[in-house]
């Protein structure tokens, strides 16, 4: 029996006047790694915007299990969240931005707060970048610090957007790494925008295909199946990375 | 049979001179000749972008001149060499020609020639709608829907702000203290030595004019009630206002619309934050606290400012000086400034965040929305300005 952690059904989103996706049905296990894909301009951040709260769908039910719709509304965060560009505050250091949500939500001392945040930069592989200022990382350590941040309060659910995109191979497959680690070590449930066939083959699980075209769902399943054996051309074509 | 390369125009511009020079010059030939309707061009030689000046000109005339041909073949047999540049220049006369309805061959070319025409030949058409030209009442019904729309968001805004500054006022706890703290840093002691610099400017000038007034009727001493009231009830408040604008305001919208655009303000209500509680609170609350302190110094080195004129100019000494401005300026003329500077303060901090959390578009948005909460945080200063004015003459203080 399936134990769904997301459930999404007939959401029907836009970007301003244009809609993106409609009727949009699908289901996130716990445990899974969740990739959603597809072409530029098929939606697939503003589908990340709405899983997480940040937008309202014209039509359709986001529930979330535990928390039901996801609403940003000044109370404790139950999920963590990876933006493309990392979105550490600029002005805070790597260690501040790692500690922000412990000293907002929790009672914990400063001393047991450093200890903490020691621990996921270490995690993350950024133990000595401590006091160093977003500026000063570069973007696989931007974004390692961000997932430091997002994991900061033990989330059982963990958004990224976009996470290996911009970096080097060698950076992307150790965050790919990274990914595929915290799914399995600590039981995370990762649901991952990205159009990077790598990272997609490597750490997801289970993938839908957003096609911009027919403003829908195309294609679902396991990235190894649907790049090997889907009838859909369309699905062939965006895996074997030919231009339209 | 008609050589279309002798007719040339008289070299009447500059224009025409320079593209004259560059063919002289060039390192490519371009031969066209016309027979009946069929145009005929033959190009060879190397042309890189340092032909394409010349190239352009040779394209233009043929796009000029030959008005109604029927076929155009462009003979390209002759290049040795051609980059992408000048390749472009060429199917555009291919293009335009087409649009025309004349159809334009290019023949011939070297292997890489064909190959680079190719590439540039290829054309991904589609289709647009046609522009249609909006009628006024479309523009009109456009531009009313803005303004609402903005007005809206603002309205919006405000009762959000409203709702959170009660919040923290029932739970104090909550207030980003850090932020305050750094808003009265940056805000307000960062801002006194222009403050002091501006006023006191101020204070001797409007002094200085009005001195020759007042030496006519014998009324020097007035000086000090003319500088004193005001700068602590229009000048003090009003000019520390346009300064804390232009600094503080400016850096608030750039700030925030900055951290909007890199997602920092998403990132914050992930972590289960409310932007304007966490943003905007502290920096209204940080210069509401911090005006009229900078108002009092302004007030203060205005009024000193005066007073130098007065000496130097009015000969009137600073116990005098002093001694009519405790007749001439009274409590209330001071904490009517102060109340003046509080709203202003908190009009700069407000307009600057809501234009700043309004961004959107990246690093151009960004100039805009900051550009937009100067403009706006200017005319609101003078209009609430007005609105004073009006209200405290009508309580007749």
């Amino acid at each position: 029996m399936s134990d769904p952690l997301i459930v999404v059904q007939g959401l029907t989103l836009a970007w301003g006047s244009r809609i993106l996706l409609q009727e949009a049905s699908f289901e996130v296990e716990r445990g899974d790694v969740f990739v959603i894909l597809g072409g530029s301009g098929s939606g697939k951040s503003t589908l990340l915007r709405h899983l997480i709260g940040l937008e309202a769908p014209q039509a359709g039910r986001i529930e979330i299990a535990g928390i039901g719709a996801p609403q940003l509304d000044g109370s404790a965060p139950e999920f963590g969240v990876m933006f493309q560009s990392g979105a550490l505050f600029s002005s805070l250091s790597v260690a501040e931005n790692v500690a922000f949500p412990l000293h907002e939500w929790t009672e914990l001392p400063p001393e047991a707060i450093s200890a903490i945040v020691k621990a996921k930069l270490a995690l993350v592989g950024l133990d000595g970048a401590q006091e160093k200022l977003p500026s000063e990382l570069s973007g696989g350590m931007r974004k390692r610090a961000a997932i430091a941040r997002a994991m900061a309060l033990e989330p059982n659910l963990l958004f990224l957007d976009e996470p290996s995109a911009g970096l080097d191979p060698i950076s992307a497959a150790e965050l790919d790494e990274l990914i595929a680690v915290l799914n399995r070590a600590l039981g995370l449930t990762v649901v991952m925008v990205t159009h990077e066939l790598p990272s997609i083959l490597k750490v997801g699980k289970s993938c839908i295909l957003l096609d911009a075209e027919s403003r829908s769902i195309i294609a679902r399943g396991s990235p190894k199946q649907l790049a090997t054996g889907s009838p859909d051309a369309r699905v062939r074509q965006f895996f074997a990375r030919e231009a339209g | 049979m008609v050589d279309i390369d002798l007719i040339e125009p008289a070299p009447d511009s500059f224009g025409d001179r320079i593209g004259r020079a560059a063919a002289v010059l060039s390192r490519f030939t371009w031969q066209a000749t016309a027979s009946g309707g069929d145009v005929q061009i033959a190009i060879g030689g190397r042309i890189t972008l340092d032909e394409a000046p010349a190239l352009w000109k040779r394209v233009a005339e043929v796009l000029d001149r030959v008005l109604r041909p029927e076929h155009v073949r462009v003979n390209l047999s002759g290049v040795e060499e051609i980059d992408g540049a000048c390749l472009a220049l060429i199917v555009h006369l291919q293009s335009t020609l087409a649009r025309r309805g004349i159809p334009c061959e290019l023949e011939g070319g070297s292997p890489e020639v064909r190959r680079l025409l190719a590439l540039y030949s290829r054309r991904r058409v589609r289709k647009r709608p046609p522009r249609r030209p909006r009628s006024v009442t479309d523009q009109v019904g456009q531009g009313t829907i803005v303004l609402f729309t903005a007005a809206r968001d603002g309205l919006s805004f405000f009762g959000e702000l409203f709702r959170e500054v009660l919040h923290a006022l029932k739970n104090p706890g909550t207030l980003n203290l850090r932020d305050i703290s750094l808003t009265m840093e940056r805000a307000g002691a960062d801002a006194v030595p222009i403050v002091l610099l501006i006023n006191f400017l101020i204070g001797f000038v409007v002094a200085y004019q009005s001195a020759p007034q007042l030496q006519q009727f014998g009324a020097n001493i007035f000086v000090v009630d003319l500088v004193g009231v005001a700068m602590t009830r229009e000048l003090g408040p009003l000019m520390t206002a346009i300064i804390v604008c232009g600094r503080s305001g400016a850096a608030f919208s750039a700030e925030l619309g900055t951290m909007k655009v890199s997602e920092e303000v998403d990132a914050l209500r992930t972590l289960g934050m409310v932007p304007l509680r966490y943003l905007v609170v502290p920096r209204v609350c940080g210069l509401a606290l911090v005006a009229p302190l900078l108002t009092l110094f302004a007030d203060g080195v205005g009024i000193a400012g005066a007073a130098v004129v007065a000496a130097t100019q009015l000969d009137v000494t600073p116990t005098a000086f002093l001694t009519q401005l405790r007749h001439a300026v009274q409590p209330w003329d001071v904490g009517s400034g102060l109340i003046k500077s509080v709203v202003f303060s908190a009009a700069i901090a407000l307009i600057a965040c809501q234009q700043g959390l309004a961004t959107s578009g990246g690093a151009e948005g960004v100039g805009r929305r900051t550009t937009g909460a100067v403009v706006s945080t200017l005319f609101s200063l003078i209009l609430l300005d007005a609105v004073f004015t009006l209200v405290f003459g009508a309580f007749g203080v």
